[in-house]
């Protein structure tokens, strides 16, 4: 392959060795060793949260979500694709891979998160009258009533049986709803309607994680379990477990410039890991890198008996 | 709140509490990941210098 | 042997004559290595195969009674820790192999194909790691798929590779990509053989030749050297 390539065929010496046996024995020393770690250490297994939970322990924040989701400023709904046309996404220069793949998992933040499941809710006229009064209000009302109850939220307090308490003021019919959102969460109902809008049977939990994560529960949960993006968090496991180490070099660039304050940031990442990887794979065809072994003589260690064998002669 | 399940019973040691984690300038590993890497290394220096059996045997085919 | 008078257009027999040219049977299963293979570098590659065995068989325990068994009971957490580890010891060993593999420059001698499934393999790992990880149904798939979602949209492969999707994560990670690693895994061990194992670099001629003229009987010391005496493989 490259004219420094003077590797022959083996015509030396051969001595028994036995594959078949080797394999079997590395198969009962790997599969004792999984046991003895199981043994020492088990595995971790965190309860998920639910959205019933979310909205029982952190109700002001489970609320602030909610407007937000409502009135478009959540994260998820202001995305862009996969979920939305809201945002172009992220981009490396004049590729948009990102949003030229398109909507491909639809999510209308305001209608999923809010209204639809409210208008589940049976038998509450009040309910319905506010809702009603949301949508035909004028945009710039609307805008006008959330953008107040988020203001007041910032101040808000948590009553007895999980409550929120705002101060008084113009907020329209967005409380009746929130409150209204915020009992249905609490009775579990939210976790269900979320996961079943579409149709019975449902494997796909996008849309109650999306809502989830747009909130504080998650993101306090993983703080304390070191799993931040600033913490390195892609390497690391919940408890004091071994995580996926072999991460390292991913979540390493999201640590240093340009990738740490970059918009694109999760772009820039998986493109230089895509050439690193591709670099990877093809090591044999690069110069330096190829005969980089030869002039750091670990190999010498390796057949140190080949060698001393060779000179005996 | 405590979301751990209790399904490590059984374990010698419970390693569900949060992670000690090393700091090392923008560097942060937690202790595990630590031990997992420091192993791979030492496993392989050892690979490397350990005596591999069969010496005698190999001889023998050369001659 | 054919038991029909040999056709050209016959595939089967096409196949099976490139087959055997390529890798005989004392070739596909040689009881014997080459001398210089005395090195415990050698058993890493083993042993990432044994890692990769035990992952497929606890793998196959925790399938037969679903994603939800191993969350609620003994035994179940039990295959589900054997899982875990023996993910660990795979990715363990397959690095310390890969390290032993590079500085021995193993691609040499025409062996380019045997580094690249390699490599391939290592790489197509990860995301078979990451799908399990999206399918524990616990707070740990929670965070790891909300957080890997962001890297994969802003590339355009969230459209259609969706981690927050249980249903889609769980087939990718119990059979795409086992079958994928284990092709690979399968193709590069049949290279290996068909290949054998990289001999040593040769030594640079100027310290060869300062050393005592080599006695050619019966003993090989250079791939330039007369047949020597062999124990079972062919090349």
């Amino acid at each position: 392959m490259s004219r420094r390539d003077d590797t022959a065929s083996w015509a030396g010496a051969y001595a028994p060795y036995d594959l078949v046996k080797e394999l079997a024995v590395a198969v009962g020393v790997i599969a004792l060793l999984a046991v003895v770690l199981t043994v020492l250490f088990s595995s971790p297994d965190d309860r998920p949260s639910t959205v019933a939970q979310w909205s029982r322990q952190m109700p002001v924040d489970f609320t602030t979500t909610a407007v937000a989701e409502l009135d478009g400023s959540s994260t998820t709904a202001g995305y862009g694709p996969p979920y939305n046309h809201n945002g172009d996404g992220q981009h490396i220069g004049p590729v948009r891979l990102q949003k030229w793949l398109g909507v491909s998992h639809p999510i209308d933040t305001a209608n999923d998160y809010v209204i639809d499941p409210l208008r589940s809710v049976p038998g509450n006229t009040a309910l319905q009258r506010a809702i009603t009064a949301y949508q035909t209000a004028p945009a710039k009302l609307q805008s006008t009533w959330t953008d107040a109850y988020t203001k007041a939220l910032g101040k808000a307090t948590t009553g007895s049986g999980g409550s929120v308490n705002v101060a008084p003021g113009a907020y329209g019919p967005v409380p009746v709803m929130m409150n209204g959102l915020l009992a249905l969460a609490q009775s579990g109902g939210l976790d269900g309607a979320l996961l079943t809008s579409r149709q019975f049977y449902q494997t796909d939990y996008t849309k109650p994680l999306l809502f989830m994560a747009d909130g504080g529960l998650l993101a306090q949960r993983a703080q304390a379990q070191h799993l931040l993006g600033n913490q390195w968090g892609m390497m690391n496991e919940t408890g004091s477990y071994p995580g996926q180490s072999w991460l390292w070099l991913y979540t390493l660039w999201y640590q240093i410039e340009p990738f740490k304050s970059s918009t694109n940031a999760d772009a820039l990442v998986m493109l230089l890991m895509g050439v690193l990887s591709l670099a990877f794979i093809c090591v044999p065809f690069i110069p330096g890198i190829r005969s980089l072994p030869r002039h750091i003589p670990i190999y010498r260690l390796i057949w140190r008996e080949h060698y001393r064998a060779q000179q005996g002669t | 709140m405590n979301f751990t399940a209790s399904g490590t019973v059984g374990a010698v040691f419970n390693l569900n509490h949060p992670a000690h984690v090393v700091h090392w300038h923008f560097i942060q590993l937690s202790v595990a990941n630590i031990v997992v890497l420091a192993a791979m290394l030492v496993v392989f220096a050892l690979a490397l210098v350990l005596p591999f059996p069969g010496a005698a045997r190999r001889r023998g085919s050369g001659s | 042997m054919s038991v029909v008078p040999p056709s050209k257009s016959s595939w089967t027999a096409r196949t099976r004559e490139r087959a055997v040219d390529a890798l005989p049977p004392e070739k596909l299963l040689p009881d014997g290595q080459p001398t210089y293979v005395a090195s415990w570098i050698y058993v890493f590659g083993v042993a990432t195969l044994a890692s990769l065995i035990v992952i497929v068989g606890s793998g196959a325990i925790l399938s037969l009674k679903g994603p939800a068994w191993w969350h609620v009971t003994g035994v179940g957490h039990f295959f589900n820790s054997i899982h875990l580890w023996a993910v660990e010891l795979f990715f363990f060993t397959m690095v310390i192999h890969l390290w032993g593999k590079y500085w021995m420059a193993a691609w040499r001698g025409g062996r380019a194909r045997v580094w690249v499934t390699g490599a391939v393999t290592f790489v197509v790992a990860i995301p078979a790691a990451l799908t399990g990880y999206v399918s524990q149904q616990n707070f740990d798939a929670q965070w790891i798929s909300t957080q890997a979602k962001d890297g994969l949209n802003s590339v355009g492969v969230g459209a259609f590779f969706d981690v927050t999707d249980f249903g889609q994560m769980y087939s990718y990670h119990v059979l795409l990509l086992p079958t994928a690693v284990i092709a690979l895994v399968v193709a590069h061990v049949l290279l290996v053989r068909r290949h054998g194992v990289v001999p040593p670099f040769t030594l640079e001629a100027k310290r060869l030749a300062a050393q005592p003229p080599p006695v050619q009987e019966g003993r090989a010391t250079s791939a330039a050297d007369a047949p020597p005496v062999r124990h079972g493989a062919p090349s």
